[in-house]
């Protein structure tokens, strides 16, 4: 298993990651939402020489049906060079690929051959739930200590869901991460920034308020997640949590700074209760404290009441939902998924209280219904979602379903799934690439990226 | 060889290793953006390192003086395969205590703490006690005679450790750049565990 030298998929920096060879391969997590099928990691040819771009090469199944495979992550990455936590000599290899709705964790080898990766263990909720105490396992990240995986509730299904970790050679669970958890009880996402110690988790809410799909007294009522947790990293202690307020529901994706010295990050927000817009904030480092700013507004767009869902009918437009961000290598763009209107949204946030919007493309979205060149159905559904950036910058994909039963709630007449290929502009804008459109295959929905060698929201660097 | 030459080619090959600390110092100058914080990190971990092994040279010294010679080899051998193959099974698995905002104090620490979880004392053991032993007329191990020559070792040690530690972390924040950690960072710890079997061996054999 150790290796003579580190992996060449590791770098030091977020400055030598960008000049990583450009990706030939995708891993999309796709899942059925009828539970009849078993979901599945799928292999997706990037390659423009290639005569199978932009189709589907391989594919590995779950061994059951109803996983609902949701954000999964690598065995190991950049950070294995830290130096405090030295631990180079692993390969990039295994997918570690959690079941939210079942809370099972599978671990998938990617090598041989990278194509046709093969279930090489199964971890079954009992055990999770038994070792580290929770359940609903939503995001993968590798860091210092191992595998870290979050999970949306305790082992009762119940609040507090937190993080626990994964011995990232046996593959064992090593048990709940938290030493000291203080007010914390809602879990989303988590990442950190590894040159300040520190630990940022985000918000949404217990499994019985979304696995039936959104419960609109909870959102009306304000219930859902609306916070941001800050913790020491390595004590695993809470330090700060901050209130986006009332208003603000639903406080998603993480992206940290890429650059170690940097003490900023951006999460989004899906939805104002005042006025269905969605919004960007940057936390950042003020006079020894955590502290958050609305730096971006997204507002909501009229529309015909006959053309909306139910759920949004009564208020007569469209929320933007903010669902994922992606921030590039060099901490430039910010790209930004309005699942609900169809936008995604590039910004230049070198000046990360200050963003300038720069590019921007349509596609799906509930009202609009944008096509695509390559799309043979003129009219496509579902919006962007699960966003993910290529190390250099250049390249930027995403798919288009958001939960199994929130997918209904906004899109009633079904999603039918597609993932879809931008060129980035050296200097910000953003277009189709036209002959990169998978149709996916029916029975199944896209949901998270993975670039082959590691993207935009999979490694992280202790060294500027 | 002299167990001088021997004690200061361990420092050497200790000081090399990135796992003991060149490479926290050039972390902490690169993200600090602070030549100063590089240099004047050196300083703790070259202590943290001596200290641990100071301790496990002060504990070996003493259960010398309880038990003969020949059991003391066998106990620091099997000590030393043990700790060979307890790295091998779970170096990997940190309980990370000491991150890249912290102070003199912490990164003595960590240095103390990488230094007793990889065995570097341990290593020292088959050159050490000799010259213990050779320090008294009676080629016995007593407190007084070992302390003097035992502080010199660990002194030697230091130094040789702490130079290659300086000459590195140097020469990479000055010139090299980390990305030489891609190609340039071979499995020290594998070699590593190998050393700590050898010596274990040439204890006991």
């Amino acid at each position: 298993m150790a290796s003579w030298r580190p992996d060449p998929s590791f770098y030091p920096s977020p400055r030598l990651a960008a000049k990583a060879p450009v990706e030939t391969l995708a891993y999309v997590a796709a899942f059925d939402p009828e539970r009849q099928k078993p979901d599945t990691i799928a292999v997706v040819d990037l390659d423009p020489g290639s005569p199978s771009y932009s189709r589907i090469v391989g594919q590995v199944e779950m061994p059951n049906i109803g996983d609902e495979l949701h954000h999964f992550g690598w065995n190991a990455c950049s950070s294995c060079l830290c130096p405090n936590a030295p631990h180079p000599h692993m390969e990039r290899r295994y997918l570690i690929v959690p079941g939210l709705r079942s809370s099972r964790l599978h671990i998938i080898d990617t090598r041989p051959e990278p194509r046709q990766p093969k279930i090489v263990k199964v971890i079954e909720p009992e055990e999770i739930a038994e070792r580290a105490g929770y359940s609903r396992l939503h995001t993968i990240h590798c860091g210092p200590e191992g595998i870290y995986v979050n999970a949306l509730g305790n082992a009762e299904g119940k609040e507090p869901g937190g993080i626990f970790l994964i011995d990232p050679v046996s593959f064992d669970v090593m048990g709940q991460w938290e030493m000291e958890r203080g007010p914390q009880k809602l879990a989303y996402d988590f990442w950190w920034h590894l040159g300040h110690d520190t630990m940022i988790t985000s918000e949404w809410g217990t499994p019985d308020t979304f696995e039936n799909g959104l419960v609109p007294e909870v959102l009306l009522g304000s219930k859902y997640g609306r916070r941001l947790h800050f913790w020491d990293l390595h004590k695993r202690k809470h330090v700060q949590e901050i209130d986006f307020g009332e208003e603000h529901q639903l406080v998603f994706e993480l992206r940290p700074a890429h650059d170690p010295r940097k003490a900023y990050g951006f999460v989004g927000c899906v939805i104002s209760l005042k006025d269905l817009s969605a919004s960007i904030w940057t936390w950042y480092r003020d006079d020894g404290k955590w502290a958050v700013k609305k730096v971006i507004e997204i507002p909501a767009e009229p529309a015909d009441p006959a053309l909306l869902p139910p759920v949004l009918k009564g208020f007569g437009a469209v929320a933007p939902l903010v669902t994922d961000i992606d921030l590039s290598m060099d901490d430039r763009f910010l790209y930004v998924s309005c699942w609900g209107t169809g936008d995604m949204i590039q910004y230049d946030v070198s000046d990360p209280f200050k963003p300038v919007e720069t590019g921007r493309v349509r596609i799906g979205g509930i009202v609009s219904r944008a096509g695509h060149p390559g799309s043979k159905n003129g009219k496509l559904n579902g919006g962007p979602q699960m966003v993910e950036i290529s190390r250099d910058g250049k390249r930027i994909y995403f798919t288009n379903s958001l939960y199994g039963a929130i997918d209904p709630q906004f899109y009633p007449d079904g999603i039918d799934g597609w993932m879809v290929k931008l060129n980035a502009g050296e200097n910000g804008g953003i277009r189709f690439d036209e002959k990169f459109f998978v149709d996916w295959p029916k029975g199944h929905r896209p949901h998270q990226v993975r670039l082959e060698g590691g993207d935009c929201s999979s490694d992280s660097y202790c060294y500027p | 060889m002299s167990p001088w030459l021997v004690l200061a080619g361990l420092g050497a090959f200790h000081g090399l290793n990135p796992a003991m600390g060149w490479l926290f110092a050039v972390a902490l100058g690169l993200n600090r953006d602070s030549r100063r914080a590089m240099w004047l990190s050196l300083l703790p971990i070259a202590l943290g390192h001596a200290l641990s092994v100071a301790v496990v040279v002060a504990l070996v010294v003493a259960l010398g003086m309880v038990v003969d010679p020949h059991l003391l080899r066998l106990i620091s051998g099997t000590l030393l395969i043990l700790w060979a193959a307890w790295h091998m099974l779970y170096g990997h698995r940190h309980r990370v205590r000491v991150g890249m905002q912290t102070g003199l104090a912490g990164l003595g620490l960590w240095s103390f703490l990488m230094a007793t979880s990889h065995g570097a004392g341990l290593m020292l053991v088959p050159v050490i006690i000799p010259l213990c032993l050779a320090a008294t007329p009676a080629r016995e191990l007593t407190a007084a005679g070992s302390l003097p020559v035992s502080l010199a070792a660990i002194g030697l040690h230091m130094a040789a450790m702490l130079a290659v530690t300086a000459a590195i972390a140097a020469a990479v924040f000055e010139w090299l750049g980390v990305g030489i950690l891609r190609r340039g960072w071979i499995n020290l710890d594998a070699l590593w565990i190998a050393a700590l079997t050898a010596t274990g061996l040439s204890l006991i054999l």
